[in-house]
């Protein structure tokens, strides 16, 4: 179960050291900024085309999961209980479901609450991390020292152990409830990173010269300091959203998460998982879904990691 | 060990672990109060909540939340949690057994199966990324590159399954499940499936980590001065390559401990993630919570060991 929290750190080795503004960058701006070659390079690699593709799917299926389902299958709102478990066949490429519903449009409309868990639960996570990595890391003193020790708080509770036990205290949880308790245990990576990219950045020349020219404080952090900060935190957030929507699937899997009858890719494993070796297209279809999804966000990741680290070309 | 044997005195060493050990204290004290806090302090009844669906007869909610001090202020219940933590108390079943002498017998198997994991982890991570880093560009480099962003993108409960139908009923090299076997036959398979997630990171982490080193300054001036090839990579390269390495895999011995829970299900493995697994179908709150607990107390202090150990190791750390 370790596993969700980990993605978070594969971006760590690279992105905690702090990204100073590359001095070989002429002062005319846009023709060879870092950004500029980063979205060139970006462009030119298949995997970050295979994976927006995949990802703008899996956004249209979370969106409007209806069209695609009677779309792509016939009668697929039908269940027949006779139907139960059967394999692929032509028409339903995806075989059918326990309860005979059409597999492929279940899998479809198991899309939206990974979506929107990863997503949002990153969203908050970054925003967290920002606010309290620019605040730490520009003022430090007695608000850093109070926030860092409640970072470490929180960094100690393995992050499915921690919703475990904090979900199997409120059994009528949605998806909402899930959303908040994985930012509550998923924002103190980013809020890291930020805080030593910030503390790098106060002390830069640069920032040095803005405050003796009479910048405040609120402008040098947001106007100075932010955009120079911000990149290895959104890497970390991009590699972020895979690893929630693992750790959702993997809270749903362990029955901790959404509950019956909400549909999720981590609960059709879970009741696939008695069948996997009579059925295994069961547990094959969400499985291929959710895997390709969080792959997906990953090589997007590990793609922005590359192309905005000038070190490593 | 005696500290006399440290050329710096004894005081650095243990001013070291006075101060790691002080650092930790507030950790462990959040880590419990924060679990304590959430279960027990939030909005909604927590006997309750514990209950699951069963209606609470109201004598005995009056009984409970008298035995848990739910009526007394925040600090004055968190102190007897904490004193029951303390003295082994992990809190009872619904039909009143000790969740602590529940998990008596099955730390023993949770613990093979993380050293398996982490052994494995060690020796096959740090060997493809030593593989890959050597090559880098090759289509072997390539192949481990992909391999791992796989691995690391697949559940691990899926590639439990799928470990199981390959090596156990396709090929039958393995047990399927169980621990018949015993160790170390019966704790492989599901070994690797623990560790595939840490596996696949330490070789990415040993790759990027070796051939950032291969371009630095003192490895130019070994291979310039005309040791061989070996020699560079295996005494001078490595050994600075490996520090990030070893971080990680000390911290990830905790981790393994305490994430088996989905890996001991699949693999039929009696061990505490089975326990904390079967309590969550029951819908046994209390042993839910006592066992994830005891887990998280497990991580945090094998934590706090391996950072002892390794500040011992490691000069820098120490004097940090």
């Amino acid at each position: 179960m370790t596993d969700t929290t980990r993605p978070l750190e594969v971006a760590g080795d690279a992105a905690e050291r702090p990204a100073t503004p590359d001095p070989a960058r002429p002062p005319s701006g846009e023709r060879a900024s870092l950004s500029r070659d980063a979205r060139l390079e970006l462009r030119a690699r298949p995997t970050v085309w295979i994976a927006l593709i995949t990802l703008l799917l899996m956004t249209a299926m979370a969106l409007a999961p209806g069209v695609l389902t009677s779309l792509l299958t016939e009668g697929g709102d039908r269940c027949d209980l006779a139907h139960s478990k059967q394999g692929p066949s032509a028409g339903h490429p995806f075989g059918f479901d326990l309860q005979g519903c059409d597999y492929l449009a279940q899998v479809i409309r198991g899309t939206r609450p990974s979506l929107i868990a990863g997503l949002a639960v990153t969203a908050a996570s970054l925003l967290i991390a920002v606010v309290l990595g620019l605040l730490c890391g520009f003022y430090g003193g007695w608000l850093d020292a109070l926030v860092s020790r409640v970072t470490d708080v929180f960094f100690g509770l393995p992050f499915v152990l921690g919703a475990t036990v904090i979900l199997v205290a409120f059994p009528d949880h949605g998806l909402g409830a899930m959303i908040l308790v994985l930012t509550v245990l998923g924002w103190t990576t980013m809020t890291r990173i930020m805080r030593s990219q910030v503390i790098a950045l106060a002390g830069a020349d640069y920032v040095r010269a803005a405050r003796m020219l009479g910048a405040r404080p609120a402008r040098l952090m947001v106007r100075h300091i932010l955009p120079n900060a911000i990149t290895p935190v959104v890497v970390v957030a991009m590699l972020n959203v895979g690893a929630v929507i693992s750790g959702e699937a993997t809270l749903d899997f362990l029955g901790v998460g959404l509950q019956y009858p909400e549909v999720s890719w981590g609960l059709q494993l879970n009741a696939a998982q008695a069948f996997v070796l009579d059925h295994p297209h069961l547990l094959a279809f969400p499985a291929l879904f959710l895997s390709a999804t969080v792959l997906s966000f990953i090589l997007l990741g590990d793609a922005a990691r590359d192309a905005f680290d000038p070190r490593l070309k | 060990m005696p500290a006399q044997t440290y050329p710096w005195g004894p005081s650095v060493v243990w001013r070291f672990v006075a101060r790691r050990l002080l650092h930790a204290l507030p950790v462990l004290l959040g880590t419990t109060f924060l679990i304590y806090t959430l279960v027990f302090v939030l909005p909604g009844d927590p006997i309750q909540g514990l209950a699951g669906d069963k209606p609470v007869p109201p004598a005995v909610l009056a009984e409970l939340h008298a035995r848990y001090h739910l009526d007394d202020p925040l600090w004055v219940q968190y102190t007897h949690y904490l004193t029951g933590l303390l003295t082994g108390d992990l809190g009872t079943t619904f039909t009143g057994r000790d969740v602590s002498e529940l998990l008596a017998d099955r730390w023993a198997v949770t613990l093979q199966l993380g050293l398996t994991a982490w052994v494995l982890e060690v020796v096959l991570g740090m060997a493809l990324g030593v593989w890959a880093g050597l090559r880098k560009g090759k289509w072997d480099d390539s192949a481990v590159l992909f391999g791992t962003t796989l691995v690391i993108s697949v559940p691990v409960f899926v590639v439990g399954y799928l470990a199981q139908l390959v090596f156990g009923v396709q090929l039958g090299w393995l047990p399927v499940a169980g621990t018949e076997g015993g160790w170390p036959l019966a704790y492989l398979l599901p070994g690797l499936v623990l560790a595939s997630f840490g596996l696949a990171y330490v070789a990415r982490l040993t790759r990027s980590s070796l051939i950032e080193n291969l371009r630095a300054d003192y490895v130019r001036t070994a291979h310039s001065k005309g040791l061989s090839r070996r020699r560079v990579v295996v005494r001078h390269t490595l050994r600075n390559s490996l520090i990030p390495v070893v971080t990680f895999l000390g911290l990830e011995l905790g981790g393994l401990m305490a994430g088996a829970v989905v890996t001991e299900y699949i693999f039929n493995l009696p061990g505490v993630g089975q326990q904390l697994f079967q309590s969550i179908q029951l819908r046994e709150g209390p042993v839910v919570v006592g066992t994830t607990t005891a887990l998280v107390l497990v991580f945090l202090l094998a934590n706090l060991l391996v950072d002892l150990l390794y500040g011992l190791l490691d000069p820098r750390i120490r004097h940090d």
